[in-house]
């Protein structure tokens, strides 16, 4: 067993610091919040330049051919500087679903432009029932001549609005279990028959209604074999439940450090507030809460990452670092007493980030559940 | 021992329902505390409190030589309803801390000056208090008044002062020896015209996206003498007077009452894809335990009224009350928001968001409840060493 | 609205407290749960003569004729001192359904033995299926003539070991509505095919096995109606559930105080533990804990003894004081350190009990789920 990271993840992490530092200041981030788009194009040309898109794709589709491992850090630091924009739809939600399901063609297309910052991308699986159950899937693609045509909402699609590429699951055959006659669909984000609605969150992410009215599909953008497209979206949500996880732990983290940095300066009664035990048993157990979600988000990435079995830890991880994260904001916010209700105090993205992450790829509930399933019960 | 409420308490209770059914324009809410954001908002809630002032409810729980009718329980009752209902009008600060003060410290012009004023709902009053350097350690404070002639030259900042940006008066507290040991021997109790040229508004964000607080900056305000309440120097105590004349925290509890109501009703409407929350036995339970919590809290709210009824002054059981009341009222924000799922992330404007039951806001309010007047930090020494008698560390 | 207790209350209390304090010191305690009976005989003569043991009996049956709150006043304090003994099975489960429904004969016969401490009585309700609702009755009682013949078995009957008599609760009917096929019996404990077996407990409370096999009962041992016997049972729970929150209200003050006065004395690196705002913290928190159980116990006993309707807010008293005395109990212990681990420590005692409680009468999500169906969900 080895609990430390290899010397090119260190070097990824202090790089991603570094850059995400200088250009992800939380100005930044308070101003995407309010943006309709969400992010800087300039911005999204850096991080491309820097191969952070295509960091776990495969090097023949313009990525690095890292793991996911190593994306899972590069996550952290992202959740570290709650960074706006359609990284993780366009990576994680589309990407991999492609790199699971797409045929040669659809991998060089999709992945070499997501890689390179060309495309956007998202995945539009949950609809207005908010479930990642199979049986959820409710939208149809109803074959028409040499394609499909689809119908229905989605609901809480990430960054639809901008997306050059939605990966949309829809059901193609009626009849018989739930998870048979669900196919995946390559839709371009500005077809015909798409309208997009930005929904109004607490964190200011991009969460979108769409809407497919009769939209044309060409046989061409069926995603992995027709019919058998719910294997792949769940080790998709798996992946990004876990990839959720990642970004919520550097979450916790910067919320804990600023939150000690601020007891040992801020000075009331005569001596900073970090001389009182109380202060002192909340920064402990904030700490306990982030080194056991990293512990567990690093377990599920590890097993991912290696390709094993890892739906009972992924569900671990989830339905304990989304109740974690909301501790720790919370006791974060605690400790900065009413500065840091205050809208331009960094503090709030770090609550709102909890609250919007620990509803995405499934609530602690749900992954309870799971648990439960996995454990026999 | 008896629980009930008596017969003419739960009429009173009725009216209230129907006074604001009658005079709210039918969807209103105002947020926590009464607060209400825009200017059409401010003139409903100022007109609301006229209402209130007319009928003799605004100030119900003053003594009757100074016009009230010394029904402090009905006073709770009245703070409990307009909150459950969220409507604004209710006057914390003049009505609910300032008038108190005056009465027991204040001089006969002061009264004379300022009570009937308050009483009628004519002036908004905002209350100076919390600097950057003075949140937990009020008596940390360094707002500065010096002597100069028959007034006083008025120098620092306040923060976290609601209502500034409509307050015609303010009650301030300042230092008046800044070399006075313990520190609170050294501040002053003093009435401020906000007309008065020198002092500047600056409306804070909080992180719910509302405008209730603001900085206030005093440059070199020239106050009357006349204007200190009670003693120079003692005015900490007359701070602890205001401070102390409603303890029961209803106001919070009520808002959280509403948002498990909502929660409950919520539970029992079919979603989009047909399933009913309330057949899980998560949410259930989840439910069931928030709905207990709140019981208790506002049974813990009452006792605090029934105690200062009794001319309790109660120390611990308010402190206890506040931290319940506070704690569950963040418990019920964001475990409410939890329980909605993917639709506990959206705002209440949103396409999508549920407008009978939206918990995004509730969750982000829950912060600053064990946080505003008194963090739970605080209010566990409290009850620790004044209720428990434990040794000062 | 007065939330003050009586002036006689409050005297009710006083000489409780002082009987209990004296006649049953730890020593005693720790002394009866080891001895074969689990109660002392000799403080229970002693209870009998402050006429305890006919506290809720009518005057017309020698007994004091006074309401649950009076009972609830004694009991908090038998939970704060610790009393083994079927106080609370005579007193609270095998009285109160003979007070409400049994025959003129039965009352004029028993009462006054119980009033005068002359006969230990117990309720057998649960069985193996440990639920509290009628359909987990399955002991059955046949009519045979002018006997009624019960056979099966109860379990966790509190102190049959000692019981001189037992209302036992056994199915008259089959099918049709639940509540109406139950039927109260008075049952002799000596009566052949009757086996007892007492279990050890963490409440070293003489909770019984008891298998009825063949047991005949004459008729007029019936209490109530054939078949209607079930609102009694349910009347008698009300009742016994608000002795067992009291009992568990003063075993939490119990532990309050003691880990205050630890907390005050105990001094590790220079100053007393009390001083450290961790402990203070904590003992404020177990404050909070013993004060709102005792709040909500109050209203709910009082509406109980007004005859309102309370089952959900009995429930809501039982789910809350079953989290707070579990928790408080541990924080006890936590305050006093390893010491509070120990057998010898009085800590043991409250804990146990305090476990204990905890599923009595209905654990904690079983009481939930009544306040749920209580709101319409």
């Amino acid at each position: 067993m080895d609990f430390g990271f290899t010397e090119e993840q260190e070097m990824l992490r202090t790089s991603a610091r570094d850059f995400l530092t200088t250009e992800c200041p939380a100005d930044l981030v308070k101003e995407m919040a309010e943006d309709q788009q969400g992010y800087k194009p300039d911005m999204w040309a850096k991080i491309a330049e820097l191969g952070w898109m295509g960091l776990a794709f495969p090097e023949q589709y313009e990525g690095m051919g890292m793991t996911f491992l190593d994306l899972a850090v590069l996550l952290e630091e992202m959740g570290r500087a709650v960074l706006p924009g359609p990284f993780f739809s366009s990576v994680v939600e589309a990407g991999f679903a492609v790199l699971e399901a797409g045929s040669e063609e659809q991998k060089k297309e999709i992945l070499s432009k997501i890689a390179t910052g060309e495309a956007i991308a998202t995945l539009a699986v949950t609809e207005p029932s908010a479930s990642y159950e199979a049986s959820a899937i409710a939208v149809t693609a109803k074959g028409e001549g040499d394609g499909y045509v689809i119908d229905g909402t989605k609901l809480f699609v990430d960054n639809a609005h901008i997306a050059d590429y939605i990966i949309v699951a829809a059901r193609t055959k009626e009849g018989g279990k739930p998870e048979e006659g669900i196919t995946l669909f390559v839709v371009e984000g500005k077809a015909p028959g798409i309208t997009t609605t930005l929904l109004k969150t607490i964190s200011g992410s991009k969460q979108c209604e769409v809407i497919f009215d009769k939209v044309k599909v060409p046989k061409a953008n069926v995603l992995g074999d027709v019919d058998k497209g719910w294997p792949v979206v769940d080790k998709v949500i798996e992946k990004a439940a876990v990839a959720k996880c990642a970004e919520m732990v550097g979450g916790a983290q910067a919320a804990l450090d600023m939150s000690v940095a601020y007891a040992k300066e801020r000075v009331q009664f005569g001596k900073p507030i970090g001389a009182f035990q109380a202060i002192q048993h909340h920064c402990a157990n904030m700490l306990i809460d982030v080194d056991s979600s990293r512990f567990l988000t690093y377990q599920a990435a590890w097993k991912v990452s290696e390709g094993m079995e890892a739906t009972m830890e992924v569900s671990m991880a989830k339905a304990w670092v989304n109740e974690a994260y909301r501790r720790v904001t919370q006791l974060g916010h605690q400790i900065h007493g009413g500065i840091g209700f205050c809208m331009d105090h960094d503090m709030p993205l770090y609550f709102k980030a909890a609250k919007t992450g620990e509803s995405l790829f499934g609530t602690s509930d749900w992954h309870r559940e799971k648990v439960a399933q996995e454990l026999g019960l | 021992m008896d629980f009930s409420f008596k017969p003419e308490q739960e009429a009173y209770r009725q009216e209230i329902r129907d006074f604001i059914k009658k005079e709210l324009p039918p969807g209103f809410e105002a947020g926590v505390g009464g607060h209400v954001e825009s200017d059409e908002e401010w003139k409903i809630a100022r007109s609301m409190t006229k209402k209130l002032a007319q009928k003799g409810w605004l100030n119900i729980a003053w003594p009757k030589e100074y016009g009230g009718q010394n029904n402090h329980m009905f006073s709770v009752i009245l703070n409990e309803e307009m909150n459950y209902w969220c409507a604004p009008g209710l006057d914390f600060g003049g009505v609910g801390m300032l008038a108190p003060a005056l009465m027991a410290h204040g001089n006969e012009e002061q009264k004379k000056e300022h009570l009937a004023k308050i009483a009628a709902g004519d002036v908004v009053w905002c209350q100076g208090w919390s600097e950057p350097e003075a949140g937990s350690d009020l008596p940390n404070l360094k707002t500065r008044a010096v002597e100069d002639g028959d007034d006083y030259v008025i120098n620092g900042q306040k923060v976290w002062t609601s209502l500034a940006h409509h307050a015609d008066w303010c009650f301030l507290l300042v230092k008046t020896d800044p070399e006075a040991q313990p520190k609170h021997r050294g501040i002053t109790f003093i009435l401020v015209d906000f007309k008065t040229p020198g002092i500047t508004v600056s409306p804070l964000v909080t992180m719910s996206k509302e405008r209730s607080f603001s900085e206030v900056f005093y440059d070199n305000v020239r106050v009357p003498k006349k204007n200190v309440v009670g003693q120079v120097n003692g005015g900490f105590k007359v701070a602890m007077t205001a401070a102390g004349f409603e303890r029961s925290g209803i106001y919070r509890i009520a808002l959280a009452l509403r948002n498990v109501d909502r929660l409950i009703e919520w539970a029992k409407r079919p979603q989009p894809d047909g399933t009913v929350p309330a057949k899980d036995p998560v949410v259930r339970q989840k439910l069931a335990d928030l709905y207990i919590r709140g019981r208790i809290a506002r049974l813990l709210a009452y006792r605090v009224a029934w105690l200062q009824t009794q001319g309790a002054e109660p120390e611990w059981e308010a402190s206890i009350a506040r931290v319940f009341g506070s704690e569950f009222q963040q418990y019920a924000g964001h475990t409410g928001a939890s329980l909605q799922g993917m639709y506990g992330m959206l705002m209440r404007d949103s396409k999508w968001a549920d407008p009978e039951c939206n918990m995004a806001l509730q969750s982000i309010l829950g912060i600053g409840a064990t946080i505003a007047a008194g963090t739970s930090e605080v209010q566990r020494n409290a009850i620790a060493l004044r209720g428990l008698g434990l040794p000062r560390g | 609205m007065d939330l003050d207790f009586t002036e006689e209350q409050d005297m009710l209390r006083n000489s409780a407290r002082d009987f209990l304090s004296t006649e049953c010191d730890k020593a005693t305690v720790r002394e009866i749960e080891e001895g074969e009976d689990g109660y002392s005989p000799e403080i229970w003569r002693k209870t009998a003569e402050l006429g305890w043991q006919g506290l809720m009996i009518p005057e017309e049956y020698d007994g004091m004729g006074m309401g649950l709150m009076d009972l609830l006043v004694v009991f908090e304090e038998i939970g704060r001192n610790i009393l083994p003994s079927p106080f609370l099975a005579t007193v609270a489960l095998g009285a109160p359904p003979i007070v409400e429904a049994g025959p003129e004969e039965m009352k004029k016969d028993i009462l006054p033995k119980i009033a005068a401490g002359e006969a230990i009585l117990t309720l057998a309700l649960t069985e193996p299926s440990a639920g509290y609702s009628p359909d987990c009755i399955e002991l059955k009682a046949e009519a045979k003539g002018d006997n009624f013949v019960l056979n099966g078995t109860k379990l966790f009957v509190e102190y049959a070991s000692a019981a001189d008599h037992m209302v036992v609760v056994a199915r008259t009917k089959s099918g049709g509505d639940p509540a109406d096929c139950i039927t109260l019996f008075l049952v002799d404990s000596n009566s052949q095919g009757i086996k007892i077996e007492p279990f050890a407990t963490t409440g070293t409370d003489k909770q019984c096995e008891v298998v009825f096999d063949n047991v005949s009962v004459p008729k007029s041992a019936v209490i109530g109606q054939v078949d209607k016997g079930w609102p009694i049972v349910e009347k008698t729970l009300k009742i016994a559930t608000v002795a067992k929150l009291a009992e568990m209200c003063g075993g939490m003050q119990a532990v309050l105080d003691m880990s205050v006065a630890y907390a005050k004395e105990r001094v590790q690196y220079g100053r007393p533990i009390g001083s450290y705002q961790a402990i203070q913290h904590m003992l404020a928190d177990m404050f909070i804990r013993v004060f709102t159980s005792k709040n909500i116990l109050y209203e709910a006993a009082w509406m109980a003894a007004e005859g309102m309707d309370c089952d959900a807010k009995l429930s809501t008293a039982k789910a809350w004081c079953n989290e707070a005395y579990k928790k408080v109990a541990e924080d006890g212990v936590q305050v006093h350190g390893a010491i509070g681990t120990t057998r010898d420590h009085d800590m043991g005692l409250y804990y146990r009990r305090a476990m204990a409680a905890f599923p009595t009468f209905g654990d904690t999500g079983d009481h939930r789920e009544v306040v749920a169906q209580s709101l319409g969900l």
